[in-house]
């Protein structure tokens, strides 16, 4: 009675075993075959207006954009048959670790090796800028891109000759079918797949946006970064976007030479070296800095403007008594400008190559 | 009360009249309409590229008001925003869908401008640009189709640095000018004012009148002949030198030859 009170204990014990080995069998596979089911699709996120940022200003028609067209134009951007012969991408020089810059060239450096003469500049909330490029001469953001599409020392190629390589591509003809309905490739629809590409890249998630939501506090020394910050540089570097997008001449440069800046488009005398005010959102990626990339850090940016702006030629007229700024000033503001890295835009997935 | 009610009576009589003789002329307007219908016509421009009286061809050398020796290997230009004067100085404007034209020397085909649509009537002249307009220069690239897309129609008449196209495209070469040019010229004139920076302006603004009235209808379709003289970009206002500036593109020169092309279409005939 003992033994068979014993063995149904034994029985009773080895079928408890039993029964949570089960389960933790089915337990195990569940959460395998869990694992295995891919994750809810995510919904695909269209254009999205941040909340405290102005209202876009581009007529760039981005209702349109979609999971379909939007990988068309990612596709393009990443595509080296771009180029003449097919050594550079969009994304050779505009790299997204950099915000879409050329990280560590002062300017662009394009097809066979040949050099531009400004520095590549990043590629972030183009739906809100006035007109693009360092003198502003294009208006259109689906436009921009035939610029470095056809210059002779960027791409250096032709958009009908771009049409047929994608005309005689595999993958091209269903690509373009599905983001815009039909098989038929044009150069209007390359460019603007390529503008619904870029017209997402929005960085409104550093810490600085996330200080304005409520969500995070600056550090003491941010802070006092952020009030020198509104003293001294908020008049060009207009909050939330950080530019005015006006064009200024800061004082680096006395000939004019080989670049004019506005002057080339404006033909107005007196805009001779003056260049577009760069935003400073992501400024920590993409060194170096300036029209020609002649600063490599940021604290040679602001010992530029403490102390090495001359009384050049067009000087803006803000700058005339430079910037009296003192070493721990400059780091304090460093540290703010820190804050408006985001890095959640330059490791998104959906913008990434690979 | 009595009297009252009789204003009342008279009132409603009236009223009553009133919308009866409305409804009346709706009718008689609608019974006019109809009997006469008139059709739209079509017409055409024809732009004929002449020196003087003798027919302008591409690399052939003709002398220009300042004695120098030319030849051009290139002459295109872009005309757009075409209105029709009517005999009573309204006029009618054609849309836009279908008012930009690009004239080039080496395409016949290009030089004839066909108007369709066109309200029946007597007109007087006719006014358009040299040039695209500002709205359409800055507009979105899914609006710029045919001559106007970058890509294909507008194929070197575009430039991809400064929003815009090049209005007036003169390339050639003159004995004078340096061989390290290869004795070349390029004259490459656009700029349409500027969008929120005011530019230079060079689209020049054209009014041709025909000395005549001429009938636009759906049997009868009138011929415009107009004279087109590219030389007339070296002279009046400015007699130019092509020796002094061989290579004009976006730069404040480029006002000195727009302001000297503004004359070159002139009305000629009817046919």
């Amino acid at each position: 009675m003992k033994k068979n009170h014993k063995a149904i204990c034994i029985n009773h014990t080895l079928f408890k075993g039993v029964v949570v080995f089960f389960l933790i069998l089915i337990w195990g596979c569940k959460k395998e075959t869990q694992n295995e089911t891919p994750n809810p699709p995510v919904p695909f996120q269209g254009f999205y207006q941040p909340e405290h940022f102005p209202s876009s200003e581009q007529p760039f028609d981005v209702s349109k954009i979609n999971e379909k067209s939007f990988a068309l134009g990612k596709r393009l951007f990443y595509d080296p048959i771009l180029s003449r012969d097919s050594t550079i991408s969009c994304g050779s020089c505009h790299i997204q670790a950099s915000a879409f810059t050329q990280h560590g060239h002062d300017v662009s450096h394009g097809i066979d090796d040949l050099l531009g003469r400004r520095n590549a500049l990043p590629i972030q909330n183009l739906m809100w800028q006035k007109n693009f490029l360092w003198d502003g001469g294009i208006l259109n953001l689906e436009l921009v891109a035939i610029n470095a599409i056809t210059s002779p020392v960027e791409m250096d190629e032709s958009l009908l000759n771009i049409v047929e390589k994608l005309k005689r591509s595999k993958v091209y003809p269903q690509m373009f079918k599905e983001a815009f309905g039909n098989e038929e490739i044009t150069s209007t629809k390359m460019l603007v797949a390529l503008g619904y590409f870029m017209a997402l890249f929005i960085s409104d998630k550093s810490k600085y946006d996330e200080v304005k939501r409520g969500k995070a506090q600056f550090t003491e020394q941010e802070q006092r970064g952020y009030n020198l910050f509104k003293q001294h540089c908020e008049t060009c570097h207009k909050e939330p976007l950080f530019t005015d997008q006006s064009f200024r001449n800061n004082g680096v440069q006395h000939f004019f030479t080989i670049d004019k800046g506005r002057y080339e488009i404006s033909l107005i005398s007196g805009d001779e070296g003056k260049f577009k005010v760069p935003s400073l959102r992501n400024i920590e990626f993409t060194a170096p800095f300036m029209h020609d990339g002649r600063f490599p850090s940021l604290m040679d940016v602001l010992n530029h403007y403490s102390d090495g702006i001359q009384n050049y030629t067009n000087l803006d007229p803000l700058l005339i008594n430079k910037i009296p700024l003192n070493s721990q000033e400059k780091q304090d503001i460093i540290s703010f400008l820190k804050t408006l890295s985001d890095f959640t835009f330059i490791r998104d997935k959906r913008f990434s190559e690979f | 009360m009595k009297k009252e009610f009789k204003n009342i009576f008279q009132i409603l009589v009236i009223a009553l009249a009133l919308s009866i003789t409305a409804c009346k002329k709706k009718d008689d307007n609608h019974n006019h309409d109809t009997p006469t219908p008139q059709q739209p016509g079509e017409t055409e421009i024809h732009l004929e590229n002449r020196i003087g009286n003798l027919k302008f061809y591409l690399n052939e050398s003709y002398v220009n008001e300042n004695g120098d020796s030319v030849k051009f290997t290139m002459f295109n230009y872009y005309v757009s925003n075409f209105e029709f004067i009517k005999e009573d100085g309204s006029s009618y404007v054609v849309p836009k869908d279908s008012c930009y034209f690009l004239v080039k020397a080496n395409d016949m085909e290009s030089q004839e401008l066909h108007f369709k649509n066109i309200p029946a009537g007597k007109y007087k002249g006719v006014r358009f640009i040299i040039g695209v307009d500002s709205l359409k220069s800055a507009a979105p690239l899914e609006q710029r189709t045919g001559v106007l897309d970058p890509a294909t129609g507008a194929q070197g008449m575009y430039w991809s640095w400064n929003t815009g196209y090049i209005f007036v495209k003169a390339e050639g070469t003159c004995p004078g000018i340096p061989d390290s040019l290869q004795n070349k010229f390029k004259y490459h004139i656009g700029l349409f004012g500027g969008y929120s920076t005011p530019t230079i302006n060079n689209i020049k603004k054209v009014e041709l009148l025909f000395g005549q009235n001429i009938e636009i209808k759906s049997t009868k379709k009138p011929n415009i002949h107009c004279y087109v003289n590219p030389l007339e970009m070296f002279k009046t206002p400015t007699t130019f030198d092509v020796k002094a500036q061989p290579v004009i593109m976006a730069s404040p020169a480029s006002k000195t030859i727009a302001d000297n092309y503004a004359d070159m279409i002139k009305f000629d005939h009817i046919h």
